[in-house]
């Protein structure tokens, strides 16, 4: 068994590192690198799995459920509830255009009865919530209008698979008392306004719970220190509200999407992401391969004319619908293109749907099974007609849009801040208090989780995390980000830091605070360029007070303190290639002397240097002397 | 011919707020032979780079100071500009020659308008009379000291009259650029901007 499961796990990981790369390589998305090495390790080509991908993606589906909670995350509650009018438009025209028009089609040009037609068009109309979300992410359209109104829709038809589930056994003429191969809903006995209202204390209870136990929970969980810990509990968190969802007959996804709402306004927000993030993309991944698996060839070679026709039909009726929705949102061409294109095939929804009517007996066996062969090939369809739209459609419609001028940007998705502060202590905070009192907006990533809950009440953005994690880093907007000021307690810390932001956000412009000399020659060796020595600048103005005290005037003293700066600064930077030259070893104790030895010999050379001309009347004298001679 | 290298030295302390001199420093033309050094962005904390800054002189032909007009003289950074930078035995004394022959001139922005800057108006002198003592320095750094580009009455202008003026501010600094610059007939004038709108361009 244990052998089993590990030769089960090589197989997908190795055709998903082997497929998804080259994928890549060909420009393709990663969707469509899974989808094809589900259908190699498929049981019709080279037979690695055999039917247990229905299975497989049963369990993956969760990466779906992960996803909007990630999604929900994004979105602060404020936000969506600005959102709603426009999820309710638009999502319910694109289920009410597709179904009519796919139930009317069936209606007129298939033999079936009316029931079967509803219930595919039902199943039909559905889009991939996976594919969708994952395609708009790899192309970095999340945040943009396109991604909201998909996000609008595919949200939409989230909710509506719970009342089109329970509407199915009305078409039924089998009286079945296993409704469902989820969880029985515990409370699908009660009467019916029962069932509201536990639905409604449900959604709230998740809101409360999310609000005033969940958030001292996490709390109490950062305080550890544990990363697993946390890690762990923020898995629980997402289970287990899906669990509860499950319970009382609601959409696990819907359930963790509001929880993710719930959350979005927690300092815990970016860690989360950063936890579950990596999660969601392998259950993704997996649900994709299962895709790609499950597609059963056999069916389509024994039809295949009726599964293409029916697969390009059914693609070119949700395009059309999706088209003049977008039309009608005063979307530009370009865009209308490739949100119809992005939503034109039938999802994961599509699958339990057919298996559930093929239960009930309103669909037979065998025709359910060709609707199932249509929609999977309908989701390997859409990376390739993105593609056609990305290389063919896409040039023309842009130079037709250049015209009509900047676009509007709605304000639904929080906007990522021009700077990010790590370390948020004495040092930081300092740094932070300035830039807030010049207006400027920051994100605030710290890891002590009281002195987070103190800066969030005197209206800070701060966020628990711990920063030398790249999933944090990205959740937090580096992408974007104009500035990283990297002012970490810990040396090492802050060092870590800044080699990943180096190594993934190269263009990003970083700041970063030293604790000293030595910490200074590690930057310096990182190619850092813009370095704050804590002890350089307050230790030379306590020289110039010093310089006071002893009788100079201020501003002389002022001015040996300036020239002193920028003579330690480039010192630093020379010192710092030398002790390189000389070792590749750690510096000692006595080498560490012959450097400050050096630096007090060169210091002597700097006064002269430092002196002002300008205003010595001596000097003047002297020279005019000279000349004199 | 040779093109003439321009260094615009511009000294304001709140740049950021000053439409007049955004709308004359936007209009700079894009010339490699045009230098334009933001002298409050270099040196905040008024920690001048001397030698730095004499490099910068020694690679120019025409030297521009470019600042508003603050009680009758310059911002402080500049002052402080010359006292360091211009320095014995460098700029003036037996040995001190680098600008010998160099132009220099002042662009200068003033709140209030032209006709007040007269023996009955309320400034009592003119622009030229008040700028003397910067005449003076130039001449003892034995550079020609050429009549300034004044752009009078910023505080009631419209946005349009920013720009116009900035245009006209472009135009000059290209012709300086170009041309061969015909200093016995700028003398004749109280203004650059003056001979300058004699010019055919």
């Amino acid at each position: 068994m244990e052998t089993d499961f590990l030769l089960q796990a090589i197989i997908y990981l190795a055709a998903a590192v082997i497929c998804v790369p080259i994928a890549k390589k060909l420009g393709l998305s990663s969707i469509l690198g899974y989808l094809l090495a589900g259908i190699v390790i498929g049981p019709y080509v080279l037979g690695f799995i055999g039917q247990e991908g229905q299975d497989i993606m049963h369990f993956a589906e969760f990466g779906v459920v992960m996803m909007l909670f990630l999604i929900g995350l994004e979105l602060e509650p404020r936000k969506f509830w600005k959102m709603r009018k426009f999820i309710l438009g638009i999502g319910s025209a694109q289920l009410a255009g597709t179904t009519l028009i796919l139930f009317l089609g069936f209606l007129f040009f298939m033999d079936w009865n009316w029931k079967t037609g509803l219930a595919i068009s039902l199943a039909l109309t559905l889009s991939s919530t996976a594919i969708v979300l994952q395609t708009l992410k790899e192309k970095g359209l999340l945040n943009t209008s396109l991604g909201r109104s998909s996000f609008a829709v595919l949200l939409f038809q989230d909710i509506a698979v719970i009342p089109i589930l329970a509407f199915l056994p009305l078409l039924s003429t089998v009286n079945i008392d296993v409704t469902n191969d989820g969880p029985q809903s515990l409370i699908a006995g009660f009467p019916s306004w029962l069932q509201t209202v536990i639905v409604l204390g449900i959604i709230s209870t998740i809101y409360f719970a999310g609000r005033y136990v969940l958030v001292p929970i996490l709390h109490i969980i950062a305080k550890t220190r544990l990363q697993e810990l946390f890690t762990a509990s923020a898995l629980l968190l997402v289970v287990g509200v899906s669990y509860s969802m499950q319970l009382v007959g609601l959409s696990p996804a819907l359930g963790a999407f509001m929880a993710g709402v719930v959350l979005a306004n927690s300092e815990f927000r970016h860690e989360l992401e950063g936890d579950i993030a990596p999660f969601k993309g392998l259950l993704l991944g997996l649900f994709f391969l299962g895709v790609g698996a499950s597609i059963n060839f056999q069916l389509i070679l024994n039809d295949p004319i009726f599964i293409f026709v029916f697969g390009a039909i059914l693609t070119l009726v949700k395009f059309t619908v999706l088209f003049f929705i977008s039309r009608f949102n005063k979307k530009k061409t370009d865009q209308n293109f490739l949100f119809a294109f992005g939503l034109s095939q039938a999802g994961e929804f599509g699958f339990v749907i057919m298996s559930f009517c093929m239960q009930l007996n309103i669909i037979p066996t065998i025709l359910a099974n060709q609707v199932m062969a249509v929609i999977a090939m309908s989701m390997v369809a859409t990376p390739f007609l993105l593609l056609i739209n990305e290389k063919l459609i896409y040039p023309f419609t842009r130079n037709r849009e250049r015209a009509t001028g900047p676009k509007k940007e709605n304000d639904y998705i929080d906007e990522p801040t021009p700077v990010i502060i790590a370390g948020f202590g004495h040092f930081g905070s300092t740094v932070g208090r300035l830039l807030k009192a010049n207006k400027v907006k920051l994100t605030i990533l710290d890891y002590d989780s009281e002195r987070i809950d103190l800066l969030r009440k005197m209206g800070f953005k701060v966020y628990y995390g711990d920063a030398t994690r790249l999933e944090l880093l990205k959740a937090a907007g580096c992408e974007n980000a104009k500035l990283f000021i990297a002012a970490i307690d810990n040396p090492t810390v802050n060092l870590q830091v800044i080699e990943t932001l180096k190594k993934h956000f190269p263009n990003l412009k970083i700041l970063t605070r030293a604790r000293n000399r030595n910490d200074a020659y590690e930057l310096i060796d990182h190619q850092v360029k813009h370095i704050y020595r804590e002890t350089l600048y307050s230790a030379v103005n306590m020289g110039v007070d010093a310089l006071v005290a002893l009788g100079h005037r201020k501003y002389s003293a002022t001015r040996q303190g300036q020239q002193f700066i920028k003579y330690d600064e480039i010192t630093t930077k020379k010192l710092a290639e030398k002790r390189h030259d000389k070792m590749a070893y750690m510096i000692t104790m006595k080498e560490e002397v012959d450097l400050q030895e050096q630096l007090l010999k060169t210091d002597i050379y700097s006064q002269v240097a430092a002196t002002n001309h300008s205003w010595d009347s001596e000097h003047l004298k002297n020279n005019l002397a000279d000349n004199n001679e | 011919m040779p093109k003439n290298k321009i260094l615009i030295l511009f000294s304001h302390p709140l740049f950021e707020k000053s439409h007049a001199n955004k709308a004359l420093v936007e209009n700079i033309p894009n010339s490699e032979n045009i230098t334009f050094h933001d002298l409050y962005e270099e040196y905040p904390d008024f920690d001048i780079d001397v030698k730095r800054e004499q490099a910068l002189l020694s690679e120019h032909d025409i030297i521009i100071w470019h600042h508003p007009m603050y009680w009758y003289s310059c911002p402080p950074l500049m002052k402080q500009w010359i006292d360091m930078v211009l320095e014995y035995n460098w700029a003036y004394g037996k040995k001190g020659k680098a600008l010998q022959d160099k132009i220099i001139f002042q662009v200068i922005t003033t709140g209030g308008d032209k006709e007040n800057y007269c023996e009955t108006g309320s400034h009592r002198y003119s622009i030229l009379e008040l700028l003397e003592p910067f005449n003076q320095t130039a001449k003892v750094c034995n550079m020609l000291y050429l009549p300034p580009f004044v752009v009078h009455g910023t505080h009631n202008m419209t946005q349009e009259d920013y720009s116009k003026n900035g245009i006209v501010y472009g135009y000059f600094l290209d012709y300086l650029e170009n041309n061969i610059i015909d200093s016995e007939g700028i003398l004749q004038y109280h203004y650059l901007n003056e001979w300058f709108a004699t010019i055919q361009v």
